[in-house]
This record gives C-alpha cells, sequence and structure tokens, in this order.
C-alpha cells in the first residue's frame, strides 16, 4: 500500500544541507517531506572533518562562511544541541616562503569580505606553539573558526525539523523524480510525494537528480581517508589545516586526535567507500611533521565516505536552468559542513522570495552548461543500480 | 594451474591444522599469528621461563595441547610461520599487518581467516571495577603466567568455561567464594540428552562441576540481578536466587556469558554475514568447505562459528583440503567425509550447549548508571535517553550519535550487550538492529606507518 504525501517542498538527501534546509523552510511555515536513502547524515555530512572553517575558502563561498559562523554560535538554539562546536580557531600553516606569502596575499583578500585573519611568524609560533613542529615556517590564524562533531550535526538538525513538524524519511530511497504537470512527483518505495518545490541536496546522488531534469553536471567522488587516535590529554589547542591541504588535523573535547589527507577508495555503483591504509600513512607521515608529539600514540579507527566533487571545487547552490521550483544544493567538495547551517535558510529564501540574501553568481549551476531536454515522463533513476 | 599465495590469520587450533593440511599437499601457507607462541588462546604457551607441566596447565586437555604445539615446531620451518604480528586490515587481496612496531603487506589469493573467540561480556553494575576479568582473561593468567586473578575469587556468567576456569582456579590452589550461572537447571536438563552426542566432552563438564561440589565450592544456578559492589576493587558479588537476595565475599570476579568470533577481518574482506539465532549475533556465512561468500576467502574455527577446540582443529584441515583440492591436488574425499560427519555431530552438541546456557536478558533492566560502554564510559541511562530522543533503531547509527562502540575496543566488548539494549529500547527484534561495520585497524596500532619496511 503506497502512502501519499503531499507538501511544499520535497527534499532528496537528509545530509547537513537538506536538514538544514528542512528546518528553515518549516520555521518559514512551509510544509516539508525529506527523503534520504541511509540514515540521516550517514555520508558526508557524518564522515567529515568537522572543521568549522572560514579561513582558506574561494573568496566566493566567504559571505556564505560569514553567514553559517553566525549560525554556528547559536546552534543551541537552534537546534537544541551545540554539537560539540568550539570556536577554538583554525591555524593554517605555512612550510614554506612561499606558503607564508599566500597566507599574507589570503589575508588581504578575506579582510574585504569581514573575515579577520592574524599573520603568525615564526618566532611566534614557535613560543606560542611549542608543540609544532619545526617543518612549521609560521601561521595564519582564524581567531573565530573552530570544529564541531559531525556525526551530531545532520541528526539535530533532523530531530529539529521534525519536532517543527517536517516529515523527515529514513531508509527511503527516491527511485523516480519528475515533473507532473506544475508539481513535482517522486516515488520511492511505498510512498510518493507530490510537491510544488523540489529541493536536491542528495550530495554525492545528486548529479541523478539533475539529470532526471535535463542538467548533466560534471560530478566526481570525493572520499576523504579519515582517522582517529585513542584519547589523549590536550594538547591540539587549534584547528589545524596546511597550505596545499593534504592534511589537517584536531583533537576533540574528549581527547582522541582527528586527522585526514589524501582520498580513500569509492565504489559508487556499491555505495562503499573505504580508507586505504597507504594513503592514511602519508597522512600520518605528514600530520607528524607537524605534530611530533602524535608520534607516540595509537590508531584506534579509519574511515571514509562518499561526497560530490566539482571539477571547480565549488558547490552548485541555486535555482534549476531547466525547471521551475527545482533548488539544487550540491556538491559542496569536502568543504560544505560549515556551510550547512546557511544554506538551509539560502534555499529557504530561494524558495520564500524567489531569490536570496547571499551572493550565489559563482555556484549556478549554468556554469556547467550541459542541458539536454528534461525527460519528461517519470524518470527512472538508476542510482548506479544499487539495490 | 599456478600455486596460489595462501595466508592463514591465526596460530590456534584451526590455523595450525589447516597450515598442516596445506603444507602435507606441498602447498606453503604464509601463517600470522599476533601471539609469540602458536596454540591460540584455548592451547596458549606459556613464556619458556615457566615451568609448570602440560598436565598441570592444561589438564584433560594436555595431549591434544602437546600435539597441536608439537604441529607448529614442525611445520615453523616449512612454512612463513609470523608469530607475533598482528594482522589489522584486509583490503584487495591484502593484508595490513603489524610486527614490533612496523607495519607489513601480506598479499594473497587465497586467505583464511582463523582468528578466533574472545568472551562475550554483558554488563552488569560494577563490571569495570579493577579485580573484575574476563573468563577467559582469568584462565589464561592461571595457564600462562601461573596467577590467580585475586585472594578470593567469585565466577560469574554462564557456558561451560564458567564450570571450567573455576575448576581450574580451585585445582590450582586458589579459593573459589562462588560459582553463579545465570541459566537455570531446568535450562541444562532440556539440553542434557542431545549433549549426550558427545559423550566424552559432556562426562568431562558434569566431572568439573561435581568436582566443585564435593570441594564444597557454591554453585547458584538461575542467578539474577547480578551486580559487583567495591570501592576501588571487589568487595562483594551481590545476586538474587529464588526470590532472595544473597551476596558473596571476594577480591576478584571472572565474567563471562560464552564466546563471540572474532569476525572483523571477516568483515572488512567484505564476507557477508547472517544473524545467528542461537547465539544471538552475527556470523559471517560459509560454505560446506569452509569458504565465505567473497571467493578463495576461507573461515575456519572460533573465529568463524564458535564451537570448540576440537571443532576448530576439524575445521582447519578441512579448510587446508578444500583449498587443495581447488588447486589442483587429489580431493581426499575419505577424510573429507569424515570431517564433515564429525563437525555434524559437534554442531548438534553445540546447539545444545547454546540452550544449556542460554544468554540472560536482564538488559533493559539494568540501572541507568551502569556502563555499557566502558572505553568511552556511556552509562545505560545516558544510550536509552539517545535511543528515545533520536528514535535510533540501528546500531551504526547509535555509534555515531552515542559513542558507544567508538573507543579503543571499537565495539568488540560492548557491540553485542548494545544490540540488545537497542533492540529492547526500541521494540524490535535484535536482527533487526544490525551490527557494528568493521573498520580498520581491527585493534588499536601506533601511528608511525610511514617509514615502516
Amino acid at each position: 500500500m503506497t502512502e501519499r504525501v503531499d507538501v511544499d517542498v520535497a527534499i532528496v538527501g537528509g545530509g547537513i544541507q537538506g536538514c538544514s534546509a528542512a528546518l528553515q523552510l518549516r520555521r518559514a511555515g512551509l510544509s516539508v517531506c525529506l527523503m534520504e536513502k541511509g540514515a540521516l547524515g550517514s555520508q558526508a555530512s557524518g564522515v567529515n572533518f568537522g572543521g568549522v572553517r572560514q579561513q582558506g575558502r574561494h573568496l566566493a563561498e566567504l559571505p556564505l562562511a560569514r553567514r553559517s559562523r553566525e549560525l554556528w554560535g547559536r546552534l543551541r538554539e537552534l537546534v537544541g544541541t551545540d554539537c560539540e562546536f568550539v570556536a577554538s580557531g583554525h591555524l593554517k600553516l605555512a612550510r614554506s616562503d612561499a606558503d607564508m606569502d599566500e597566507l599574507e596575499r589570503y589575508l588581504a583578500d578575506a579582510a574585504d569580505l569581514g573575515l579577520h585573519l592574524e599573520l603568525i611568524g615564526a618566532k611566534r609560533i614557535r613560543a606560542e606553539y611549542p608543540w609544532l613542529g619545526d617543518k612549521v615556517f609560521g601561521a595564519s590564524l582564524a581567531p573565530e573558526d573552530g570544529h564541531a562533531n559531525p556525526r551530531l550535526v545532520a541528526p539535530a538538525f533532523g530531530r529539529a525539523a521534525r519536532a517543527a513538524g517536517a516529515e523527515v524519511r529514513e531508509f527511503t530511497r527516491v527511485v523516480a523524480a519528475a515533473r507532473d504537470g506544475d508539481r513535482f512527483a517522486l516515488r520511492c518505495e511505498g510512498l510518493e510525494v507530490s510537491s510544488r518545490f523540489l529541493v536536491n541536496a542528495a550530495g554525492a546522488w545528486a548529479g541523478e537528480i539533475a539529470a532526471a531534469f535535463g542538467e548533466r553536471v560534471p560530478i566526481a567522488i570525493h572520499s576523504p581517508d579519515m582517522l582517529v587516535t585513542e584519547a589523549l590529554p590536550p594538547l591540539v589547542t587549534r584547528s589545524i589545516g596546511v597550505c596545499g591541504g593534504d592534511v589537517y588535523l584536531r583533537q576533540a573535547a574528549r581527547g582522541n586526535v582527528i586527522l585526514g589527507g589524501g582520498q580513500g577508495w569509492a565504489d559508487f555503483e556499491r555505495e562503499r567507500s573505504r580508507p586505504l591504509s597507504e594513503v592514511s600513512a602519508r597522512a600520518i607521515d605528514k600530520a607528524m611533521q607537524i605534530v611530533p608529539w602524535l608520534e607516540s600514540v595509537l590508531v584506534i579507527r579509519t574511515w571514509s565516505g562518499l561526497e560530490g566533487l566539482m571539477p571547480d571545487h565549488l558547490p552548485v547552490v541555486g535555482f534549476s536552468r531547466t525547471t521551475p521550483n527545482l533548488v539544487h544544493a550540491f556538491g559542496f567538495s569536502g568543504h560544505g559542513f560549515q556551510l550547512g547551517p546557511a544554506i538551509g535558510m539560502i534555499i529557504a529564501e530561494l524558495i520564500r522570495n524567489g531569490a536570496s540574501a547571499s551572493p550565489l553568481g559563482a555556484f549556478d549551476i549554468g556554469r556547467f552548461a550541459a542541458v539536454e531536454e528534461p525527460r519528461g515522463t517519470a524518470a527512472d533513476l538508476n542510482h548506479g543500480g544499487a539495490k | 594451474m599456478a600455486d596460489p599465495a595462501i595466508a592463514i590469520v591465526g596460530a590456534g587450533p584451526a590455523g595450525i591444522r589447516a597450515a598442516e593440511a596445506l603444507a602435507r599437499h606441498g602447498l606453503a601457507a604464509v601463517l600470522v599469528d599476533e601471539a609469540p607462541k602458536g596454540g591460540g588462546q584455548i592451547y596458549r604457551q606459556a613464556p619458556d621461563v615457566f615451568r609448570r607441566p602440560y598436565s598441570a596447565r592444561y589438564g584433560f586437555e594436555a595431549r591434544k595441547a602437546r600435539a597441536l604445539h608439537e604441529a607448529i615446531a614442525r611445520l615453523a620451518g616449512a612454512i612463513d610461520y609470523r608469530s607475533s604480528t598482528l594482522a589489522w586490515n584486509v583490503w584487495d587481496r591484502k593484508l595490513d599487518t603489524l610486527h614490533d612496531g612496523h607495519t607489513g603487506r601480506i598479499g594473497f589469493d587465497v586467505l583464511v581467516i582463523a582468528a578466533g573467540a574472545m568472551d562475550r561480556i554483558l554488563p552488569l553494575p560494577g563490571w569495570t571495577l579493577p579485580g573484575v576479568y574476563s573468563l577467559g582473561g582469568a584462565q589464561i593468567a592461571l595457564k600462562v603466567q601461573g596467577c590467580a586473578i585475586g585472594r578470593r575469587v567469585a565466577f560469574v556468567g554462564t557456558g561451560p568455561l564458567l564450570y571450567l576456569v573455576a575448576y581450574q582456579y580451585a585445582k590450582a590452589g586458589a579459593r573459589v567464594a562462588a560459582v553463579l550461572d545465570t541459566s537455570s537447571a531446568a535450562d541444562k536438563r532440556g539440553a542434557l540428552s542431545a549433549m549426550g552426542a558427545e559423550p566424552r566432552t559432556l562426562a568431562k563438564g558434569l566431572y568439573y562441576r561435581a568436582w566443585l561440589g564435593a570441594h564444597r565450592i557454591a554453585i547458584e544456578e538461575g542467578a539474577t540481578d547480578l551486580a559487583i559492589a567495591g570501592d576501588g576493587g571487589v568487595r562483594e558479588l551481590r545476586y538474587r536466587r529464588g526470590g532472595i537476595d544473597k551476596s558473596v565475599d571476594c577480591d576478584a570476579v571472572g565474567l563471562g556469558f560464552g564466546l563471540k568470533p572474532e569476525t572483523q577481518l571477516a568483515d572488512l574482506a567484505g564476507c557477508a554475514f547472517r544473524f545467528d539465532r542461537d547465539s544471538r549475533q552475527w556470523l559471517p556465512e560459509r560454505n560446506a568447505d569452509g569458504e565465505s561468500s567473497v571467493p578463495n576467502v576461507y573461515l575456519a574455527g572460533d573465529g568463524a562459528r564458535i564451537g570448540g577446540a576440537d571443532a576448530a582443529e576439524l575445521w582447519g584441515e578441512r579448510v587446508g583440503l578444500a583449498i587443495a583440492a581447488r588447486f589442483g591436488r587429489p580431493r581426499d574425499a575419505v577424510r573429507i567425509a569424515a570431517i564433515d560427519a564429525r563437525l555434524a555431530r559437534l554442531a548438534k552438541f553445540r546447539a545444545a550447549l547454546e540452550r544449556a546456557f542460554p544468554i540472560p536478558s536482564q538488559l533493559a533492566a539494568l540501572a541507568d548508571d551502569t556502563i555499557l560502554c566502558r572505553c568511552e564510559s556511556i552509562r545505560v541511562g545516558q544510550a536509552k535517553a539517545a535511543i528515545r530522543d533520536f528514535a535510533l533503531v540501528e546500531m551504526n547509527r547509535m555509534k555515531a550519535i552515542t559513542r558507544i562502540g567508538m573507543g579503543r575496543c571499537q565495539g568488540r566488548m560492548c557491540g553485542l550487550a548494545a544490540a540488545e539494549l537497542l533492540a529492547a529500547q526500541c521494540g524490535r527484534d535484535v536482527a533487526s538492529v544490525g551490527r557494528l561495520r568493521g573498520q580498520p585497524p581491527v585493534k588499536p596500532i601506533p601511528m608511525p606507518w610511514a617509514g615502516s619496511p
């Protein structure tokens, strides 16, 4: 027996973007049904590093990141928990003079967009961060940045959305999506959803939803290689990144050091991902160069997940070029976690007002431009043939 | 056909017999084992400086222990035997290993996982106090180091190991305060005739019990409401039986509720799992040859399904013969038939044991402040609150939200108990809440991977 649900907005994907959108749309008074094929936040939103970072972002993303940072600061009020967010500050390390130049340039650009950064030279870095290794030339500090527990954030937004009256359906895979007159028709096993608006927040799977509406996007798969140590005494006071981005690490309140770098293995067809021990080993090597103290600790777990990656590493956020009332928010390319709270608000603005207060030009799907005819009838989504 | 590269993980009864059967057919395996000496947990060898005789260390099983130790000694010269080596990941036909702080890799065409078992632990109040050991741990202390876990030791839980370890302790001269069995006399009576399928094993079990009784060691069956009390250590063990609250003074406790297979490597190898109703846990699937759902990945011994040491030796040999036959050696049909017949009898006996020593269903009744996940110090009440709050119905989700199973043991200790609690709380069958996904490494490993040879 198939259940039918009629809503203002259907959302495909229960990651942080979809869950945050569900909450903001409900707060705007719209009825919402979110469909997630697995559990909320079980892919990119749950497996990522947990960096709440503005520093180092593409300048086009900075206004969104600024807006999101404000929401991170009042997460408890928004979703009932702070998701272990701490404004630890983010140190971006230079390992060469060229890196220092890069940090200096970025500092000037970011200042124009209201992000205050502080350059720390070699002498000061030794004095203030004696636990950093001697490969570190200097750093740029973003005092407002920090980190949070990614495993908690999408479920927390999902729970808040549910409490606000959204239908949040986990383990509910969308198998067909199409236009139905001036509405959308979505088919899941045992469920049919009809909506005025559709939000495509399907992460690594978003290309399939876009394709169902005639928009081919060059989305690739990103599978971060991550690991965590046993709980350790507090030492790493800041969230750490590097110029080049080949390693990043932070210490959670519990004491575990979480670090990542490089790509794991991904099989999109079977929806599986794995960390690779040689990739983990390289990341560990780099991590030990910047924090030598890590040499004497134990690794207790490694993991990966699946995330959508765009060629220019910028997300797709905004209205579809082919289909009225279809809003895309995907392809965050490994750095969508921090943006999630703001993206939800932006999606709600787009749907309620037809436009967002944030500049979205750089994220238009039109930049990939390969538009086909929409498939017209209910398009069966392949989902890589996975069952 | 070229001979395959064969890797065996585990030099216990199953792994050694698999290596031996392969060697008999001219196939030399790489045998990887975490322990410094072969024998597995059951026939664990003492360091060379210890001189307790086999009969004292292994009791009735001394002959089998000696035979297995002789087998690994013979093999060690003929095969690539790597002791003190942990296999911590399987990926892309390669084992990741750790030896003496260095990581390494072993490529294989055929993998035999004979990783053995560990105690099945269920939480109860006070179970993380110093002085509380698993039954297996208590046994190893005695067998390997010749020492007892305390001066006055109570044994609690269920399963044949409960009586065996109590007997071994008392026999070695330790003071056994009591044996508290959560299964009832009726459970055992119901399974007795089926256990007659293995009269010698049954006779040994009955002998241990009778010996304990004859030495005036209290045995209480059908004990409930277990709790270990003490301040910074064990002072007493409280329980309820026949409607009466009782307690036993003791300074150490051996605790265990049967065994659970170490299935992490099978999981990482991609083997399909199935929920086993008898033992209430997920086990890797295997066919009559011991081959898993992944071609050329074989499972043998207690690491695949608890069957005991005799079954493990037979499964090891059985798997070795199957691999030899697959790679062009003559198929030893007579021996295979004999092994299969014996394994079938042992399987019947094992099923009866599971009925005789059922796992108690007391988890939902545990006080909220009882620790469920000791690595992360997560208590029963916190787990229940999260289950309600986030409408949890699946184990990996519960782990993500609560941190249960996220610590050093990666759920090896608390995973089964957490599944029982989750199922009871959300009103579903324990099979439907799933199992914790395996993630490498299977045990904590030191950081400096890179630069390892």
